[in-house]
């Protein structure tokens, strides 16, 4: 096929794997996990479209519960005969291993597409390395790696192929993010090439392979000593097989598409005498290097790993030159302890062995070396860096390239200055705000001028941890030749910014190219603009000649209609300086595009694009660049100059961007970082922020009780303690009777706030003269603010009120407690967060938090900052996050630990009685601790021993025994806190567990009905005629009714609560589940970006959940019984409204409504009735005196 | 008896006409009118606000928060193809069109001529018979003068007709300094009807909450009389056909303004008060008042009443106004 008539297009490496392999299966079983969601996504997507495979057939897509339920799907698919495959990463890829040595053990032909991704250890990280692929080599399954987004698509193809015809499994790896996430021009495979490479004699083959009971056989048995060894060596042939197997199936793919690859390629300089071998997106960037330094008469050069395992050492020799006298291998993992890293193990045993056995003459130096761990970027620099280690007389054996490692020196000295991109190559990088729509224009650019202008396109983005007002940057590149530099630009030749506050943060000009464009977006005139700048920005323009313009493209949006939506009139604004297009063609493909994009979001949408891209270049300006700095504006430190040293030489080089450059020996070895530095990160995201009006306000609390971020804070104080405030500094007396003297303040950290509303929306207090003003009303912030900077630092000096004194029995009371959770990265109005920082305010000083991983555990702990605080006294929740799958048992953990604990002090408190005195161990050991004030008698109790126990130490081996677990006689609260992803699916069976062991753990899901974090996947909790992915067509199944699972029990603590509906519900929820001495279960409503409403009504909508009866409140509390009243308590009332008034106002119900009405009003009449029959099963619940479980079936397992 | 009227050029079965209303939105509903005499159907309006902001709406509600995460680049299904309540509405034009003989009008509501105006377009391929164009505006900025008002009403009229074949009827309100003119200026651009007269939602205060409300009361019988007076005033003297809308309670009022001159008369807030069924009892009302006095055909007293047909024109003038006054019993 001629090259011409192939179709050219641009898309992710996600899309391109899973283009290729859906058309060449059956049957896909997936669990979301990035980076490879988008995968499984696409696949069901097509699916639910009737998309067909290359068979005419539409593949089934099943969602499971987690990653080991896809994987014994696809083997018992497989095992009935069906092409199955699955895609994943990283700790799912885990959850597969069992499987997976099954699937491989019984030569069973698959593919499974991972986008590799670190595996979780000192910290989680979604980012990419093969740490999670190189746990499989003991499998069984053949490695292929891919190193692009071309190879990928090829490759998806060339393993299914192989795989069929070896019948030993393959998982097709490439670099998550990197490759998975890389938008570049490749050439598609047409269904005709697919079609060639499936041998259906193979396919057949499978089915003949299947269980049937028309020809029955046995597989899976158990073997003993006498077979199973002999067995396993059996297949031996098939792996041996393999390597022939795969090299015919890239010949046949070679003759079909004219692309070419060998299970190793070798690029470079035939008389090459120092070679790094590598696989992977790294390979791409060795390859452009190698390219550059032959042509500097270099001798170097380059080995692609592509089939990996089985590793066949006589293909590598083939391609191996024979002048190679040093090499060396890098490994995108690591493997602590070993003598190095496995592909470097590999080619060094198989050169020994090679040299031993004479097919090689002389053994080469052969080195090994990391790399590129987490998606750290691995650029041209860094590859030098390697050739130029392997010319030393000693070079150092397992290095590491791209940090510095001041710890074991293991790092070579990088060059930064090395920089090979063309000069006809379009380098840009554009600094957006992920709201302002910058990637989203970038994509589009990329395909109008891959797919429109003909020339080729890459972009990359990379986007920072926080899930409002975060930073994206995004990487472009366009050029004559196709694209592979898999690494961030580091010169550029424009440099777009578009928020101007960045320039106060961050050093965005170091990436610009001498001579570079740099597009400015700010709210000034040309001839102002210049002296907003900061002094450091204006150097870097002078000093680097920077061509500098300037477009207050924010004034043109919000003309053009488009609000905060700058991305069209930006994304003109480079067209027209870069040149890459001729400008009016440029203008007719952005326009067409447009079109393309919006066009299903109506005609508005579309025209008010078009207006702003015809503004867009009446407000651009070359600015005139004066010769000299004049600014009088300084780039601020990020973080105040008495700021902890950790803070300052850490987190806040993160803020600033610069983390890469951090050495290890600042890096804590195991993990564990300090808390509370959150508040050291004043993002200032919010346009709006709360302003209070002290007159009106009624000090209910409600607006501190719901805020996501915590930045309404509220303190009683002496008024005396008022003078010298600052004069913005507002209060009122406080609102209650028997306080004379007594003022009051709410204090808003407007620098943390996001401006999500919900404070206003929750606020009670109208004024009786101003129509719309409320007690709390959101203003801009724009001159707010320094006043409040100051108002702030006053307010913090106030002393704490004291929690005994607080009535911790309402919401008004709470407002007073210190939250110990704070200014997360959570979105704007998230539903999650006022619970999270409910529980830090009610039992912050003495709680541990078990952590699911989902969006809690990222915006509780995504570095650079943590949210989760500590009081005053130094005291604050203890918070870790073990994994997806296993946080209820981890929280449980925590309970053994504390409860063994707890025995340990109170028998060596009793054993040291006689030095420590009868009254003070008495009174420890029996004293209550469910209020607070009898905590704090506890606490000033236990402090006495302390300093008792000091006393003794020195002689004395069990007072040092118990000081180390002394702590534990203050009661514990131990939380484990996760989403409905974990508690409904992946967790499970292990949160069933954990309730039916009997011991005292709460537990808090955050439900959002969805898998918020991953982007909106349907879990067990979404509701019936909801849409979400893998539900497109809306769910078809009501939600399980996880409450009434855990009331089964009998034993359990279980409360439903909506805190938009009855916040006095969930306080009282909340308080009674931790004193319930045994496990507790609160299912709590969380609205979410995900339902498809403005979050700013998130409380209304939970106030219409529980109206229409969708989300009844209740509380099932065991310990009624004790005192003869009814365990189960039905908290609201019954429906007012139907079930319609509540759902469709959010666009996970009205969009099945606008797509498939009658559909809709089907699932909605079901919902209705669903949701009436359990209203009224509750009710009988709630009039049983011993609730829905016999009180005989349910006196075991409490107080273990 | 013959009750054939001809209406935006469409020949209808007798004059009276559903308009535009919530009933009309139901597919069951527009088959009972017809069942129960309704001549044609005016489908409830699509507001041109409507159809931006839900255009506006769904677009930021499905675009919040993409690209912002790695983890969640998006939040729904790819590709997740909303119709809009718009399309929708061009759908029911195309169902309802598809379930009954008589006439289906469709009904737009805008106050500018931007894109809405595309809409039209699509309804006419739905299958509406005609379109009728409600423009509510109330020129709330106060540096417009009331030439600029005309004018856009012309522009927008001039706009439609540019986008369709199909006929269109302008609704308008009486709030022009010369209602009359502003009526021949509109058939001069083209309007095959002119209906009279629209009512605006008025705002009332909610003195509890500090608070704006808007409610629509329905019309009453009384309120026949403005649009009465214009239809008299008009009749014979504009190529446009007349639509009387407003205060039809009872056969009474469909048969004054058939002698003012209206070539169909329209009912809503009769129906909504009454029922569907209330149609048929002012066909019944109008067919009983015609044959008691032997008249085969509303073509024959059309008009009779008009300013053109009466003896003393001054009636529908100034002198009109002076006698009503001089008639009223002082308190």
């Amino acid at each position: 096929m001629a090259e011409a008539k192939r179709q050219k297009a641009t898309m992710d490496g996600n899309t391109a794997v899973a283009h290729s392999a859906y058309r060449v299966n059956e049957v896909c079983a997936i669990f979301p996990i990035t980076p490879s969601s988008p995968m499984a996504e696409l696949a069901d997507e097509w699916s639910s479209r009737g998309e067909t495979n290359i068979w005419g057939n539409v593949p089934v897509v099943q969602e499971m519960q987690s990653e080991g339920g896809a994987a014994g799907a696809v083997h018992g698919s497989l095992q009935a005969g069906a092409l199955t495959t699955t895609f994943t990463a990283s700790q799912g890829l885990m959850l597969m291993l069992p499987n997976m040595f099954k699937i491989a053990g019984e030569l069973t032909p698959t593919v499974f597409h991972v986008a590799a991704r670190s595996i979780a250890t000192h910290a989680l990280s979604i980012f990419g390395d093969h740490s999670d692929v190189m746990a499989t080599r003991t499998t069984g399954f053949a490695l292929m790696c891919s190193g692009s987004v071309q190879e990928a698509h090829d490759f998806a193809l060339i393993a299914q192929a192989a795989t069929l015809k070896a019948r030993v499994p393959f998982l097709h790896f490439f670099d998550g993010f990197r490759t998975s996430h890389e938008v570049n021009t490749l050439t598609l495979l047409s269904d005709a090439e697919i079609r060639a490479m499936i041998d259906d004699d193979l396919v057949r083959a499978h089915r003949a392979r299947a269980l049937d009971p028309e020809h029955p056989f046995i597989r899976g048995t158990a073997q003993n000593p006498d077979t199973f060894f002999q067995n396993r060596e059996a297949a031996n042939p098939y792996y041996a097989a393999v390597p022939g197997i795969v090299d015919n199936a890239m010949a046949d793919f070679s003759g079909l598409t004219g692309r070419t690859y060998r299970l190793f390629d070798y690029d470079g300089a035939p008389d090459a005498e120092r070679v790094i071998v590598v696989m992977g997106s790294g390979a791409e960037t060795v390859r452009e290097t190698v390219a550059d330094l032959v042509a500097r008469g270099e001798k170097v050069g380059l080995v692609t790993v592509r089939l990996y395992r089985p590793f066949s050492v006589d293909h590598l020799l083939e391609v191996l030159p024979q002048s190679c006298r040093e090499i060396a291998v890098l490994d995108r993992t690591k493997e602590p302890g070993a003598t190095g890293e496995p592909l470097y193990l590999d080619v060094i045993s198989g050169l020994a062995a090679a040299v031993a056995d004479g097919r090689r003459k002389a053994m080469p130096k052969v080195i090994g070396g990391r790399y590129g761990l987490s998606s750290k970027d691995f650029d041209p620099a860094q590859v030098k860096a390697v050739f130029d280690e392997l010319k030393k007389n000693v070079a150092k054996n397992s290095f590491t390239v791209g940090i510095n490692d001041d710890v074991s020196h293991t790092s070579l000295e990088v060059d930064a200055d090395y920089v090979i991109e063309p000069d006809d190559v379009v380098r840009a990088v554009f600094y957006g705000l992920g709201a302002d729509g910058t990637v989203g224009a970038n994509k589009n650019s990329v395909k109008i001028i891959a797919e429109d202008a003909g020339l080729y396109a890459q972009g990359y983005f990379v986007y920072d941890s926080h899930k409002s007002g975060a930073q994206t940057v995004s990487h472009l590149r366009f050029g004559p030749r196709p694209i592979h530099s898999p690494y961030l630009i580091r010169s550029a030749n424009f440099v777009g910014c578009h928020q101007f506050h960045f320039l106060h943060r961050q050093d965005l000009l170091r990436l610009a190219a001498p001579g570079a464009m740099f597009l400015l977006n700010a709210p000034y005139a040309p001839d102002e603009v210049w002296d907003r700048l900061p002094r450091s920005t204006q150097q870097a323009i002078i000093d680097k000649k920077l061509k500098f313009y300037l477009i207050d493209a924010t004034t043109a949006a919000r003309e053009a209609g488009l609000k905060r939506r700058t991305n069209t009139i930006l994304q003109t604004c480079f067209f027209a300086l870069s040149g890459v297009l001729p400008h009016d063609e440029a203008i007719a493909q952005i326009k067409k595009r447009i079109r393309k994009t919006y066009a299903v979001k109506g005609d508005k949408v579309v025209e008010q694009n078009f207006r702003a891209v015809d503004t867009a270049l009446q407000r651009l300006h070359e600015v005139k660049v004066p010769k000299k700095v004049s600014s009088r504006v300084e780039r601020p430190s990020v973080v105040p100059a008495d700021a902890p040293k950790f803070v300052r030489e850490v987190t806040a080089r993160m803020f600033e961007g610069l983390g890469d450059d951090i050495p290890v020996s600042k890096l804590p070895a195991d993990g564990t970082f300090p808390s509370g530095t959150a508040a050291f990160e004043k993002r200032n995201v919010a346009d709006e922020v709360p302003v209070w009006e002290p007159d009106i306000c009624v000090q209910c609390g409600q607006c501190s009780f719901v805020c996501p971020h915590s930045v309404i804070r509220a303190k009683y104080f002496d008024e005396t303690r008022l003078d010298g405030r600052p004069k913005a500094f507002k209060s009122a007396p406080v609102n209650a009777r028997g306080y004379p003297g007594v003022a009051f303040s709410l204090q808003f950290y407007v620098e943390d706030c996001t401006g999500c509303g919900l404070c206003v929306e929750a606020c009670p207090a109208h004024s009786l003269i101003d129509p719309g003003i409320k007690a709390i009303n959101l203003a801009p912030k724009e001159g707010l603010v320094e006043p409040e900077r100051d108002n702030v630092a006053f307010f913090e000096a106030l002393p704490v009120n004291d929690r005994a004194r607080v009535d911790f029995a309402n919401v008004r009371g709470v407002q007073f407690l210190e939250p110990l959770f704070e200014f997360s990265g959570a979105c704007a109005g998230c539903g999650e967060t006022p619970y999270v920082k409910l529980l830090s305010q009610l039992f912050g000083d003495r709680l541990m938090v078990a952590n699911a991983t989902g969006c809690s555990s990222i915006y509780g702990g995504n570095l650079p900052v943590t949210p989760w605080a500590k009081n005053h006294e130094g005291r604050g929740p203890a918070w870790s996050n073990s994994l997806f799958e296993d946080n209820a048992e981890f929280g449980l953990g925590f309970r053994l630990a504390a409860d063994k604990h707890l025995d340990l002090a109170q028998a060596l408190l009793k054993s040291l009685e006689a030095e420590l005195g009868g009254e003070l161990v008495n009174a420890i050991l029996t004293a209550p601790q469910i209020q607070e004030s009898e905590i704090r008698a506890q606490r000033i109790r236990v402090g006495e021993l302390k300093a008792k126990l000091l006393q003794l130490a020195e002689h004395n081996p069990a007072a040092n025994d118990l000081l180390s677990v002394v702590d534990h006689l203050v009661r514990r609260s131990i939380w484990i806190v996760g989403g409905d992803g974990w508690a409904y699916d992946i967790g499970y069976g292990g949160l069933d567990h954990v309730l039916a062991t009997g011991r005292n753990v709460n537990v808090l899901v955050l439900d959002t009905e969805v898998y918020s974090n991953t982007g909106g996947q349907a879990s067990k909790a979404t509701p019936l005629g909801a849409i979400a992915k893998f539900a497109a067509a809306g769910k078809r199944v009501a939600r399980k009714d996880l409450a009434l699972q855990a009331i089964a029990y009998g034993n359990v603590y279980v409360a439903q609560v909506a805190m938009g509906a009855n916040p006095q519900q969930t306080l009282q929820a909340f308080r009674e589940a931790e004193a319930y001495e045994g496990p507790s279960l609160i299912l709590a409503y969380s609205h979410c970006i995900a339902h498809g409403f403005d979050l700013r009504y998130g409380l209304r909508q939970q106030d219409l959940a529980v109206a229409s009866g969708y989300w009844p409140l209740i509380r099932y509390d065991p310990a009624m019984r004790e005192i003869g009243a009814a365990p189960f308590r039905l908290d609201s009332p019954r429906p007012t409204i139907p079930l319609k008034s509540y759902a469709y106002n959010e666009m996970r119900y009205r969009a099945l409504a606008l797509t498939r009405p009658q559909e809709a009003a089907a699932l909605l009449k079901e919902a209705q009735e669903a949701v009436e029959q359990k209203y009224r099963a509750y009710e009988d619940f709630a009039r049983m005196k011993s609730g829905p479980i016999p009180a005989e079936a349910t006196t075991a397992g409490r107080d273990i | 008896m013959d009750l054939t009227t001809r209406y935006l050029g469409m020949t209808l079965k007798n004059p009276l006409i559903a308009s535009a209303s919530p009933l009309n939105s139901k597919l069951d509903n527009i088959r009972r009118l017809e069942d129960a005499g309704a001549a044609a159907v005016v489908l409830p309006s699509i507001f041109e606000e409507q159809i931006a902001r839900e255009e506006e709406l769904f677009d930021a509600l499905m675009t919040t928060g993409i690209d912002t995460y790695g983890e969640a680049l998006t939040y729904f299904p790819a590709h997740t193809a909303f119709a809009l309540d718009t399309v929708r509405y061009v759908e029911v034009v195309a169902e309802a069109a598809a379930a009954v003989d008589i006439p289906v009008i469709a009904s737009l509501n805008g106050v500018t001529d931007h894109g809405w105006i595309e809409y039209a377009r699509e309804i006419e391929a739905a299958g509406a018979a005609a379109l009728e164009l409600n423009i509510y505006f109330i020129p709330s900025d106060l540096s417009l003068t009331g030439r600029d008002v005309e004018t856009r009403y012309l522009e927008i009229l001039e706009a439609v007709k540019e986008t369709v074949k199909i006929p269109i009827a302008v609704k308008i309100a009486p709030y022009f300094s010369a209602p009359g003119h502003m009526a021949l200026e509109l058939d001069k651009a083209g309007a095959d009807g002119l209906v009279l007269f629209n009512r605006f939602y008025e705002p009332d205060i909610d003195i509890s909450k500090l608070a704006l409300t808007s409610d629509l009361a329905l019309s009453n019988a009384y309120e026949i009389r403005l649009p009465l007076l214009w239809i008299g005033v008009l009749a014979g003297k504009v190529k446009a056909s007349l639509a009387a809308t407003s205060g039809v309670e009872s056969g009474i009022e469909v048969v004054k303004y058939l002698l003012a001159g209206a070539d169909v008369v329209m009912t809503t807030s009769a129906l909504l008060r009454h029922g569907i069924g209330h149609m048929k009892v002012l066909l019944d009302d109008l067919e009983s008042w015609l044959a008691a006095r032997d008249i085969s055909s509303p073509d024959r007293i059309r008009g009779r009443m008009s300013r053109a047909s009466v003896d003393d024109p001054t009636a529908f003038e100034r002198a009109n106004y002076i006698q009503v006054l001089q008639g009223y019993p002082a308190a």
